[in-house]
Order: structure tokens, then C-alpha cells, then sequence
């Protein structure tokens, strides 16, 4: 059995950590479409306070989202910039 | 398009990467449309009803004053062209990439920049509004043992706003590289639709979330 190249090795775990790291796009997913959920009863309550309700509902999603930006830039550091690749 | 810049200065050699370059064209763009508008407004008869362009400039102007009033109230008026700059500036950086060029905002240093800019404003304009002695008890509220939870809440707002923006623009860029890759010739078919959504769609939206999360950090500070 041929010997596996270490760095092949180091690249290919980090694609693996890589898309780990994007299971966190769960958490966003769920939570914005919490948001939306209840932006549109509270659309449906009150039609007249839409703008308002858009407004809030996205600037929560927008927090909400944190978490799944911050998997992807892990993400996105491991494909590109190979930090365990330099560390090897 | 890219245009990169390498230069030999006094025997060092400078790179100046892609983004900087596209910011400072849209830097001089903004700058030339401002100048002209500026012309124009100071042309203009004030007696009579404004035309063509100045009825846009209006618009976005009066948009952008009840924004900030709405967001932060009618005292904090003084932060409307800070907004008014900040929005241009990334509206027109985020929708750069439809003419095919990289978006600056694509690059964490530009996002950074812009986030270390709203988190100085908090604390100038805290440290300002509440007195030194505010501030400080800002910081062991609503119990001392929270501490240095309320500084790493401090310094993790900059992170999650340079993070957010420069997550979702650079996330477009690589589907939209990774489309273009794999695509080939029939990607024309494909692509305005995404470049739609990632683009125009998310562009709008993650400018729109910065601003606003500005003014919230900032009126936020300052109560």
C-alpha cells in the first residue's frame, strides 16, 4: 500500500473541516425563518405597521445570521488560506 | 476586469491588490457624480420645481434624513451624512461586481475599516453623552461580575459587523466563480439570475443592514 502524501493529507482534512464547519448554516436557517414566520402573523395582525414589522424582521435575521457567517468564514479559511497547510 | 498595481518604491516593492484599485475608482466616480450634482443644485432656481436628476438626489436625501430620525430620533440629525456617505459608498461597492469587477467589499481589510469607523463613533459618542463616570459604570452593569462579558460584547460588534458584510458578498463571489468555472459557455443562460440574487438582492439588503446597525450601535451608546 502506497504511503499517503501529508500534505495531501492536510488538504484533504481541512476540505472535510471545511464542510463541517458549514453544518452551521442550520442554525441561521431556522432561526430567519422563525423571524419571517412571525413577521407574517404580525403582517397578518397589522397591515398597516408592514414597513415597521419588514424593517425589525430583517435587522433580527441579520443578527440572527452571525453564527452561519462565522461557519462560513471558517470555511472559506481553511479552503483559501490553508492555515495548517503553513503550520505543517 | 482586474487591474492590479506593482510597484518599486525606494527598492521595495508595493502591491496594491484589486480592491483597492476598484475603491478608488468608485472613490473618484462618487467624487465626480457629487461635483456635478453640486453644480447643478447651485444652478438651480429655488422657486421652481426641481427637475430630472435633482428630483432623485432629492429623494435619496430626504430618504436617508427620515431613516436616521426614524432609527435614531430627530436629535441625532447630525449623523445623517455619515449614513447618507456609508450607503452610497457600499450600494455602489456591492453592486460593483455586476460590471464584472471584484467588489471591494469582497476584501476583510474594506469591511474592517468600515466596522472600526462605527465602533469608534460608539465610544466617542458614549464616553461623550453619558461622562467618563457613565461610561465606566456602563461596563459593570446590571452586576460587576459581568465585566469582561460587557467588553467582549464591546469588541465582538465590529467583528460581527465586518464578518456579516464581507461573509455575503464574498460567498456570491465564489458561487458565482464557481458557476462561471463550471458553466463554460452556457453560463450566459444561467447566471443573471443568480448574479440577481447575489448581487442586486444581497447587496441591497446587507448595505441596508449595515447602516442600520450602525445607527442602532451608535443611538444605543448614546441612551
Amino acid at each position: 500500500m502506497p504511503s499517503i502524501d501529508p500534505k495531501a493529507f492536510i488538504l484533504g482534512c481541512s476540505a472535510i473541516g471545511a464542510g463541517l464547519a458549514m453544518i452551521a448554516g442550520i442554525g441561521p436557517g431556522i432561526g430567519q425563518g422563525y423571524a419571517a414566520g412571525k413577521a407574517a402573523e404580525a403582517v397578518g395582525r397589522q397591515p398597516e405597521a408592514q414597513g415597521d414589522i419588514i424593517r425589525t424582521m430583517i435587522l433580527g435575521q441579520a443578527v440572527a445570521e452571525t453564527t452561519g457567517i462565522y461557519g462560513l468564514v471558517i470555511a472559506i479559511i481553511l479552503l483559501f488560506v490553508r492555515p495548517l497547510l503553513k503550520a505543517f | 476586469m482586474k487591474i492590479e498595481i506593482a510597484l518599486t518604491l525606494f527598492g521595495k516593492e508595493i502591491f496594491i491588490p484589486e480592491t483597492i484599485v476598484n475603491t478608488w475608482i468608485i472613490v473618484i466616480l462618487l467624487s465626480i457624480f457629487a461635483i456635478y450634482v453640486n453644480k447643478k443644485i447651485k444652478n438651480a432656481k429655488i422657486d421652481e420645481k426641481p427637475s430630472g436628476l435633482l428630483n432623485v438626489i432629492e429623494l435619496l436625501v430626504e430618504g436617508v434624513q427620515s431613516l436616521v430620525e426614524s432609527t435614531m430620533g430627530a436629535d441625532k440629525l447630525k449623523f445623517a451624512p455619515y449614513i447618507g456617505t456609508l450607503a452610497l459608498y457600499l450600494l455602489v461597492a456591492n453592486l460593483f461586481g455586476l460590471l464584472g469587477f471584484k467588489p471591494p467589499t469582497s476584501d476583510y481589510n474594506v469591511t474592517f475599516g468600515l466596522a472600526l469607523i462605527t465602533f469608534v463613533l460608539t465610544q466617542y459618542y458614549g464616553l461623550k453623552s453619558k461622562g467618563l463616570g457613565g461610561y465606566i459604570k456602563g461596563f459593570f452593569e446590571p452586576m460587576p461580575l459581568l465585566f469582561p462579558l460587557n467588553i467582549i460584547g464591546e469588541i465582538a460588534n465590529p467583528i460581527s459587523l465586518s464578518f456579516r458584510l464581507f461573509g455575503n458578498i464574498l460567498s456570491g463571489v465564489i458561487i458565482m466563480g464557481l458557476m462561471y468555472g463550471a458553466l463554460g459557455y452556457f453560463s450566459i443562460l444561467v447566471t443573471p439570475v443568480f448574479h440577481a440574487y447575489f448581487d442586486v438582492f444581497a447587496g441591497v439588503i446587507q448595505t441596508f443592514i449595515f447602516i442600520m446597525l450602525t445607527m442602532v450601535f451608535v443611538s444605543m451608546a448614546m441612551e
